[in-house]
């Protein structure tokens, strides 16, 4: 089982011209369910296509069309639910959201308002060795997403592109459990590696396949704990939602100036008006979206086009068998079959490839080298290039192969490196390698006891420097080193040395 | 005997070609000169005179090969509602100007597919919405039938009146309709011709205009009963596209008109017999429930307590999912987009297209519509009306579960009416059209209007039997009892 204690970390507290203030944060995640065709049409889900390309009839809202569901996107959705360890809803529904909006062809968006497919789960976000916020999940539900409106390519109209109407999106919705930007932060990043461990999401933040709606309210210290204790909202503040934000920075800088604007407008005697308000990264700020007179009345009432959606707990069951590894637990295995360090298992945890990777690597070998030659050697390496894990030049076998070299004694640190180099530039059999161009560490004690003669024939003052200071034994392990290149054996070179000195 | 040909109906044509005593193409032509010559009744607003006879031609091939289906080679007029691949399906709205369908919906795709041929686009009222085609953007279709020597036109019913007219008038041997709180059963009564609306699920709704989603079901409109059993037979299944269609098989339809109903149990509602109701329709209800006991069967008073409770229900759900549907028709991508001033932006674009394309009838419901679903009055409205949709459904229920086998009402509360009659009127009074059918689509059931009867004026008047969920086949044997009882063989004097 995993070891799931931790210490709460302390919310985020800002100072304001009177009070210290806490902040509540809660986050709707919409995350692009990764399939190949829509929700509900057979369109491609493709990103980057020409505009308009991915766009069947039932997308485009022609007359007569009807939505049918598509399976294996509720299957995300259920799979997702579990790796949330979230209450399936065997029965869910879908309704209709209802707006005008150019890129909303049918004039409404098919959603799950009262009826979700995932109920409450829970998200582990750590924010340091031994210290984590447990995120509850309120619900996960299925939706449409919209297409894309385009107003700055003429200057009298405005183009539409449906690529990505009906591209289905999994709806995350939490409790306001999160207290500061970095939480938040860390809590979409958490989010993002277990959607990608479960291949339920790519995460790629930058093509929108993930967005975060964030919930910022701000309160007095101690109105938070009466909130847990009740869970009545009363004893928070009014929030503002801030809509639509793909970046983790713009995230963070977006609560944070939201709170300051928040708590500046209560100290002053002012009231929040609960409002929809946007980020501007460009300025730092967040302003509203639209008025009161302006707020929509979406009209949500149950889709009649699509019956109640009924899944069997034999399926899930069956989904739930199939389910990958998660982070936690794999970090954890990590740390106690390698014996990696908390940070170590960390980093190679955090992408899938990363691990994998890893214990490919690490698979009959020492974890812990292995760790630092993925870790420090290649991950730098890959860093510096601009590289994934997926892309490396040396494949996990070649690693291996290196790691078994020195493990073997077969070449030294040292010259790992230079072969590690040479594997990643040239590419080859470390084995091979270092064979054919005679890397090989010299472990003859005969060749090597010659070399130390030489040297101690050779500088015999500095042997009686050393009699008298073993310390300096070391210069004459660094001479033989030096004198075979490198390839004796350090060890065998200092156990030598101090014999010959009789140290 | 080519001039009558039109005048076939689907079993009579279908045994006719199978003999090769008549070709399609003959069948066809014969239609398409009785269309032609019938503009008076403005019934067909689309002709494909190209397309018939193409298909005719395939048909006379098939039927050649001895391999053709019953709907092989029969000429049909087809509801504007149905999208038809490349051929305008306008929803007899001008919101849908120019468009032309790149698709075939799944009803008619099933009828040319066993071999119909489609003579054209049928008249109807505005996105279905009406009760006497009067609110089609091509104005309305007139029904054959007179008062007497009275040339006041009269109304061929709605919305599927240009498909009444047309089979009326024998300008095709049978049509589509569609029935969404009686569009096929009271335009059938109103014009002595039988409608079936099928059990919801039965027929897909792909390709169809949406109306009223949890309502919409499409339907044949026939001469006869046996028709339309051949004709549902072709239209009906599941289908994939449809989430809404119901994964049931399609029995033989005409098989199991065997004419025998004894011991079956009729039910006569006696909440439908409203006040006011005309002396004629009374009689004829009577009469109607005296022929099914001759046939056999026993009539049994039943209690449907909810009855009075139907008509605002379903005015309360059908505008409020056609709201919603008609969102679409918004003018950014098909049919007709108002001409922008300077400066407008996408919500003048909006307003403006939807009040020129839409008319008042469809704006009153998707106003209505909008209003039941808006925040504050949901619960009030629609909620409430979804609840009262359960218990009509239960009262059905519990009275096919006490062993009533159909139930037998009026179709309509009188018979047709004169055209711009109800002009003045609180468009209630046109709602009421829909007393006695609204409740079989809310319950989601079969429902047949048989031709029973003419009245003092000389206007046909039909009666509704209403069947048990998937039972069409029953329903009809039922309908077809009536019908031969009835003995009701009188066509309109021909005017137009």
């Amino acid at each position: 089982m995993l070891d799931l204690t931790f210490d709460t970390p302390k919310p985020k507290r800002i100072t304001g011209a009177k009070h210290d203030w806490e902040l509540v944060i809660g986050m709707e995640i919409h995350a692009q369910v990764s399939s190949n065709a829509k929700l509900f049409s057979g369109a491609s889900t493709a990103f980057g296509a020409e505009p308009n390309s991915n766009v069947s009839f039932v997308d485009a809202a022609m007359p007569g069309m009807l939505p049918v569901i598509n399976d294996f996107c509720v299957e995300q959705a259920v799979r997702t639910g579990l790796g949330l360890k979230a209450a399936i809803n065997l029965t869910s529904a879908f309704d209709r959201k209802n707006y005008f909006y150019p890129d909303l062809p049918q004039g409404y968006q098919i959603s799950q308002l009262y009826h979700p497919i995932v109920g409450e789960g829970e998200v582990l976000v750590e924010m340091g060795p031994g210290v984590a916020r447990l995120v509850r999940i309120e619900r996960i539900h299925l939706e449409q997403d919209a297409g894309k409106s385009i107003h700055d390519m003429d200057p009298t109209m405005s183009f539409v592109d449906f690529n990505r109407t009906g591209v289905a999106l999994m709806e995350i919705v939490s409790r306001p459990d999160i207290r500061g930007p970095e939480e938040a932060a860390a809590y979409v990043g958490k989010l993002r590696q277990i959607l990608r461990y479960l291949g339920t999401c790519d995460g790629n933040m930058q093509n929108g396949n993930l967005r975060a709606d964030v919930n910022v309210s701000v309160c007095l210290p101690g109105a938070y704990e009466k909130y847990q204790e009740t869970q009545d909202f009363g004893h928070l503040g009014t929030r503002c939602e801030i809509k639509n934000m793909n970046s983790m920075r713009f995230i963070q800088q977006a609560i944070d100036y939201e709170a300051r604007r928040q708590i500046a407008i209560l100290e002053d005697g002012g009231k929040i008006d609960q409002e929809t308000r946007l980020y501007d990264p460009d300025k730092g700020e967040t302003r509203s979206m639209r008025s009161k007179e302006e707020a929509h009345d979406y009209r949500y009432f149950p889709c009649p086009d699509l019956l109640p959606l009924e899944i069997e707990q034999g399926w899930v069951d069956d989904i739930a068998a199939a389910m990958p590894e998660l982070p936690d637990a794999k970090k954890a295995r990590f740390m106690a079959d390698f014996g990696l360090t908390d940070y170590d298992a960390s980093v190679l945890t955090a992408e899938l490839d990363s691990a994998r990777f890893f214990e490919k690597v690490a698979e009959g070998r020492d974890g812990k080298m292995a760790a630092n030659w993925v870790i420090n050697e290649l991950f730098g390496r890959l860093k510096k290039e601009g590289h994934e894990i997926t892309d490396s030049p040396v494949s996990a076998a070649q690693l291996g192969g290196i790691v078994d070299l020195i493990q073997k004694g077969d070449i030294s640190g040292k010259i790992a490196k230079d072969l590690f180099e040479i594997v990643y530039t040239e590419g080859g059999d470390p084995a091979k390698i270092v064979e054919d161009r005679g890397m090989k560490q010299v472990t003859d004690t005969g060749a090597i006891e010659a070399a130390v003669d030489e040297v101690i024939a050779a500088n015999p003052a500095q042997v009686e420097k050393a009699k008298a200071n073993p310390k300096l034994a070391g210069w004459f392990t660094g001479q033989v080193l030096k004198a075979t290149g490198g390839k004796a054996n350090p060890k065998v070179v200092t156990e030598l040395v101090a014999q010959k000195l009789g140290l | 005997m080519s001039d009558a040909l039109n005048k076939m109906t689907i079993a009579g044509a279908r045994d006719a070609l199978r003999k090769g005593e008549v070709t399609a193409v003959d069948l066809t032509m014969s239609c398409m000169t009785a269309m032609d010559a019938a503009g008076a009744l403005n019934a067909f607003v689309h002709k494909t005179p190209d397309i018939a006879l193409e298909q005719a031609r395939a048909a006379d091939a098939r039927i050649a090969s001895g391999e053709a289906p019953a709907m092989c080679g029969i000429p049909l007029g087809i509801k504007d509602l149905f999208c038809t691949k490349g051929v305008p399906s306008q929803a007899a709205s001008a919101i849908l100007k120019g468009f032309r369908p790149e698709y075939e919906s799944t009803v008619t795709s099933k009828l040319f597919d066993a071999g119909a041929v489609m003579l054209g686009k049928l008249n109807m009222d505005e996105f279905a919405m009406g009760s006497s085609n009067e609110t089609s953007t091509y104005g309305n279709a007139v029904n054959p039938w007179r008062r007497g020597n009275d040339e006041t036109p009269l109304t061929p019913g709605g919305s599927s009146g240009g498909s009444a007219s047309a089979v009326s008038a024998d300008l095709c041997l049978a049509a589509t309709g569609t029935d969404t709180g009686g569009s096929i059963r009271q335009p059938a009564a109103f014009t002595g011709i039988v409608g079936l609306k099928p059990t919801y699920g039965r027929c897909s709704r792909w390709g169809i205009v949406a109306f009223a989603s949890s309502l919409d079901q499409a339907g044949p409109m026939t001469k006869t009963v046996r028709d339309a059993a051949i004709m549902l037979g072709a239209m009906s299944g599941e289908d994939a596209k449809d989430s809404t269609s119901a994964p049931i098989p399609v029995p033989d339809f005409e098989a199991m008109l065997t004419g025998d109903i004894r011991g079956k149990t009729i039910g006569i509602p006696r909440e439908y017999r409203m006040e006011g109701m005309p002396e004629e329709i009374e009689a004829l209800w009577s009469q109607g429930a005296e022929m099914l006991k001759d046939a056999g069967a026993r009539i049994v008073d039943i209690s449907l307590p909810h009855t009075k409770y139907a008509l605002p229900a379903y005015y309360v759900i059908a505008p409020a999912e056609a709201s919603s549907n008609l969102a679409r028709y918004d003018g950014v991508r098909y049919g007709h987009r108002a001409k922008l001033a300077q400066g407008d932006g996408i919500v003048d674009m909006y307003e403006k297209t939807r009040a020129e394309g839409f008319g008042p009838e469809v704006q009153r419901r998707v106003m209505i519509g909008t209003y039941v679903l808006s925040a504050g009055f949901y619960d009030a409205y629609y909620n409430r009306a979804r609840k009262v949709r359960a218990l009509i459904k239960r009262d059905f229920d519990e009275v096919f579960a006490g062993g009533v086998d159909a139930i037998l009402t009026p179709a309509t509360p009188s018979a047709a009416f004169g055209l711009g009659e109800m002009k003045d009127a609180d468009p209630v009074q046109m709602y009421l059209n829909d007393v006695f059918t609204v409740t079989v689509n809310l319950a989601g059931l079969p429902g047949i209007s048989v031709p029973t009867g003419i009245d003092r004026q000389g206007l046909p008047l039909g009666l509704q039997l209403i069947g048990k969920p998937w039972e069409e086949g029953e329903l009809m044997n039922f309908g077809q009892v009536l019908e031969s009882a009835a003995g009701f063989a009188e066509k309109p004097a021909k005017w137009w």
